[in-house]
């Protein structure tokens, strides 16, 4: 109960952070705080916000997925080619292919996690330079360009549905279906218990190893559909489309207060922390800085919400020992 | 990553000594470019390779790191001078930081030249420039120009803000652009040369300057970039985004009305030149001296300045009248 509530405090901290960033861009230059301008933040984000839901999962069940971005730039390349050859596939196939593949990279993080019990680190640190070699693979370093691409695989992230990019929209009923798979399904709660305490949830009856394959198949899927997407959107991909995203998708996770060590975080964390570095990344260039401190801007933000979670985590942990105590 | 690269590298040193011995009568000249999957350079590696063709006894090897970084460079270098090829004719991630690797190489008997983006004058023979920088600085404040008889505000997207070209060819456009009556400059930003970045950035001049009548990107991932970001507001036709890119990336832009021109030399000529020069220098045909002249096969002579730098030849505009007669081609 107690870790709860703090983990409540937690995300109500994050939401204030946030509405004191936009208000303090807002001073310096107004128009940002506009409800066009939230929302062109909010579908920019979009794509980092289903990662960092995948992510989520992955992390809370302690493993982690380096193999995101590369993922994602391989099932981009693969939309993106056969888009290219076969104009007339229909843009929905191509969302399911799109989807399959990653599943399928997902997939092959949590065989090794799973069944040879590789840490992830390692298995997602090969994966992603293999996924990206495989890109390379493909098109030996040719572009898919915008002229090469239908006019409908453009269009789809950027057509406007009741006032939102169809992007914003996807984002949105990802956020629906994440919420209710981790705190209303037997698996969301298995994931808790699993990075929790993976001992103690074997005794409980709860698979793993199978978990966290189940993870890394929906930290993949998400990404495969993020690899759609983000082609869609940019309107290329080359082999280094979306390079070193994953540290943005785990900063998202860890400023969203998800644990590394597992066991702890939400929908609405990662969905925050997401929006927390979108928002840094869409004012930096209109507040007009030197580049130079828009990194370490960026760098100070994500050292700062580590510390806090720090903090946050030891608290808890010196309750549990008191309580001990008492007892 | 970089033990990754170590084993593939160790392994092309590897298969270099063993090939080297049957192949002694080629020279070998190495093509190092900021980063392999790169159009741009994919497009000089096919110059070079014809320059290869005409020149009979060379052996092209076309290689670079897997991102752009100076680190990923030195380990290519190291490597080739392990390999001991004839030339090195190298795109510089960084200007300083490639100059002890290169002083080694040179040390070794290996002919060194830079072009493209280029390495401190202690690290190369010589500099081969696609195009003078002052006409480059020219041209893209010009392109620009052309569609505003009336003036307006321009703004720059940059790639990184140390990259050593781009400099150079915004300081250049800087000091011409008062040649431009009403055309007002007012901001420089820089995109990184990541497809993102670029985007938000190209969004961000949009909001910070309602009165943004161009944008000119002297990077080929910004350009594409802007002009994505330029269509997505639906402000293509109204905000010119111009700059330097290549035909086949720019095609989609150019039929949307979000580009009306844009330049670039053409790297299959830059490829082509960079490899005449290294086997020139390589063969003792010509030497590197300030103020002599060096042959380039068909693109001509070039001659080279107290720095012993040289420029190719003037950057080239695209526009809808041309763009699809060269998008196949790079």
């Amino acid at each position: 109960m107690n870790m709860q509530r703090l983990m409540k405090s937690r995300e109500l901290l994050l939401a204030l952070a946030l509405v004191l960033l936009v208000g303090g861009i807002a001073v310096r230059f107004p128009a940002f705080a506009s409800p066009s301008s939230l929302g062109n933040v909010f579908n920019d984000t979009s794509i980092l916000i289903i990662l960092a839901l995948g992510q989520m999962v992955v992390i809370i069940t302690k493993c982690i997925d380096l193999s995101v971005a590369s993922n994602l730039a391989l099932t981009g390349m693969i939309v993106a080619i056969i888009n290219a050859s076969a104009p007339g596939i229909p843009v929905a196939f191509l969302i399911v292919i799109a989807i399959s593949a990653g599943a399928l990279m997902g997939a092959i993080n949590g065989f090794f996690v799973w069944k040879l019990e590789i840490p992830p680190i390692v298995v997602t640190l090969g994966t992603l330079t293999i996924f990206r070699g495989i890109v390379f693979l493909l098109t030996d370093g040719a572009w898919i360009n915008a002229h090469e691409m239908s006019a409908s695989f453009k269009a789809l992230p950027r057509a406007d549905f009741v006032g939102l990019p169809v992007l914003s929209w996807i984002a949105i009923a990802i956020i629906g279906v994440m919420a209710v798979l981790m705190t209303r399904t037997a698996f969301g709660r298995a994931t808790y218990a699993v990075g929790g305490n993976p001992h103690a949830s074997v005794y409980t009856g709860i698979n793993v190893g199978f978990t966290r394959f189940a993870a890394f198949i929906i930290s993949g899927s998400l990404a495969g559909l993020c690899g759609y997407l983000w082609v869609a959107r940019y309107a290329v991909a080359y082999v280094d489309i979306a390079g070193g995203f994953e540290l943005d998708v785990v900063a998202a996770c860890v400023i969203g207060g998800i644990s590394i060590a597992g066991g702890i975080g939400s929908v609405a964390g990662a969905v925050m922390g997401a929006l927390f570095l979108g928002v840094i990344k869409n004012a930096l260039p209109v507040i007009n800085i030197s580049p130079f401190w828009q990194l370490a801007i960026s760098g100070a933000a994500i050292i700062i919400a580590v510390a806090l979670n720090a903090r946050a985590e030891r608290t808890k942990g010196r309750v549990i020992l008191k309580k001990a105590e008492v007892v | 990553m970089s033990i990754f690269n170590k084993l593939l590298l160790s392994a092309a040193v590897v298969a270099g000594l063993a090939t080297s011995p049957v192949q002694a009568e080629d020279k070998r000249i190495a093509l190092v470019v900021k980063a392999l999957g790169i159009g741009f350079f994919e497009a000089a590696n096919k110059g070079a390779q014809e320059a290869a063709k005409e020149l009979g006894d060379v052996e092209i090897i076309y290689t670079g790191p897997t991102d752009t970084t100076a680190e990923g460079q030195i380990d290519v270098i190291n490597a080739l001078i392990a390999q001991k090829v004839d030339a090195i004719a190298i795109s510089a991630n960084d200007r300083d930081a490639l100059v002890p690797a290169l002083k080694k190489a040179m040390d070794r008997g290996i002919t060194v030249i830079s072009w493209d983006s280029g390495v401190a004058p202690e690290g190369r023979a010589m500099h081969l420039n696609p195009s003078s920088n002052a006409l480059i600085g020219n041209m893209i404040v010009k392109m620009a120009a052309d569609h505003l008889p009336d003036g307006g505000d321009v703004a720059v997207l940059s790639a990184s803000a140390t990259a050593t070209n781009q400099n150079i060819w915004i300081e250049e456009m800087n000091k011409v652009k008062d040649n431009y009556k009403g055309i007002n400059v007012v901001a420089t930003v820089y995109g990184d040369d990541l497809a993102d970045k670029s985007y938000r950035e190209a969004q961000g001049l949009m909001s910070s300057h309602p009165n943004l009548k161009a944008i000119i990107a002297p990077t080929s991932v910004g350009i594409v970039a802007a002009a994505q970001a330029v269509s997505d507001a639906g402000k293509a036709g109204e905000i010119n985004v111009t700059g330097l890119g290549l035909p086949s990336e720019m095609a989609g832009h150019v039929d949307s009305a979000a580009s009306k021109s844009f330049a670039i030399w053409n790297p299959i000529d830059l490829g082509y030149a960079a490899t005449m020069i290294a086997y020139n220098l390589a063969t003792e045909k010509a030497a590197a001296e300030a103020g002599g002249e060096i042959p380039m096969g068909r693109m001509g002579n070039v001659k080279l300045d107290d720095n012993k730098e040289g420029a190719m030849a003037d950057p080239f505009v695209y526009d809808a009248s041309n763009v699809n007669d060269f998008k196949d081609i790079f």
